[in-house]
């Protein structure tokens, strides 16, 4: 089977989404802030959901201790986030408009990084670095919608992770308080399920359906 | 009374950077939104609460 051309597959996106859906996310941009457990799953999620741009930002390299939950593989550690998870998203979406910076987020530069961006997601790991992009974002940049994640850590039930709308731009997903400082490390499906949620509402917010 | 979090408390007269320490949470891992407005992290010793105000913490924890 050869590489479907941009027009079959949109065509075949828009079979499943229908065409109005589909649309929409064609022509949005979505900044991904940290592509490890969350980032990594929830780009994916984008891309295979024909998200027009997707522009993923890290400053670290794929360790072996990301392989338990991370969308990376064995043969790309070592390199750059960006690069890894670059060329696994042009695998999955060729014409996907990927963009990249190798970068630590930080206040005095988000707002030039993000400015073209529509919807923002917060997937860092810490939980400082957390916290100062999504006010940074609230404060500076109150366009732009923010989906962001806190409490995902360990082995407890998938269930108790919720989607919540705090303001018309602000949303969170996880469960709001299993810290991985706590204890029991992050496993991949938990993991997953946050990201899916984070992913899942920023299809929601692309098709203008605001509600948890 | 306030209400934070959606449960009543009596914090009326009190600023957002006492409330915060009195219920243990750490400036640096907080956003904070007042009436449905996210309070600047600048304002949290000015921004004063009164009887009424809904104070909404949400709380950052590590992973991801």
């Amino acid at each position: 089977m050869s590489i479907p051309t941009k027009e079959e597959i949109y065509n075949t996106l828009a079979e499943r989404h229908g065409a109005e859906l589909q649309k929409r996310l064609s022509e949005s941009s979505v900044a991904v802030c940290g592509i490890g457990g969350l980032g990594s799953n929830i780009a994916i999620s984008l891309a295979r959901a024909g998200v027009g741009k997707i522009h993923i930002i890290d400053f670290d390299k794929v360790d072996i201790s990301n392989i338990n939950r991370q969308q990376y593989f064995m043969e790309q550690i070592g390199q750059y986030k960006t690069d890894a998870l670059y060329d696994t998203l042009k695998k999955i979406s060729l014409y996907c408009n990927v963009q990249t910076d190798c970068i630590r987020l930080m206040e005095s530069n988000i707002p030039d990084i993000l400015k073209d961006d529509d919807i923002i997601c917060e997937s860092f790991d810490d939980a400082d670095s957390k916290a100062e992009l999504v006010n940074c974002v609230l404060e500076k940049m109150p366009e732009k919608y923010i989906v962001s994640a806190s409490g995902m850590a360990g082995l407890y039930s998938a269930n108790a992770i919720k989607t919540r709308r705090i303001t018309d731009k602000f949303y969170i997903c996880g469960d709001g308080k299993s810290d991985v400082a706590d204890g029991m490390g992050l496993v991949s499906s938990r993991v997953m399920v946050c990201a899916g949620h984070q992913a899942h509402m920023i299809i929601k917010i692309i098709n203008k359906d605001f509600e948890v | 009374m306030i209400r934070i979090n959606g449960e009543k408390v009596n914090a009326d007269g009190k600023n957002i950077s006492a409330i915060l320490a009195d219920m243990g949470y750490s400036e640096k891992r907080v956003a904070v939104e007042l009436n449905e407005h996210i309070v600047p992290k600048v304002k949290y010793d000015e921004t004063v609460v009164c009887d009424g105000d809904n104070l909404e913490f949400v709380h950052f924890v590590g992973g991801g």
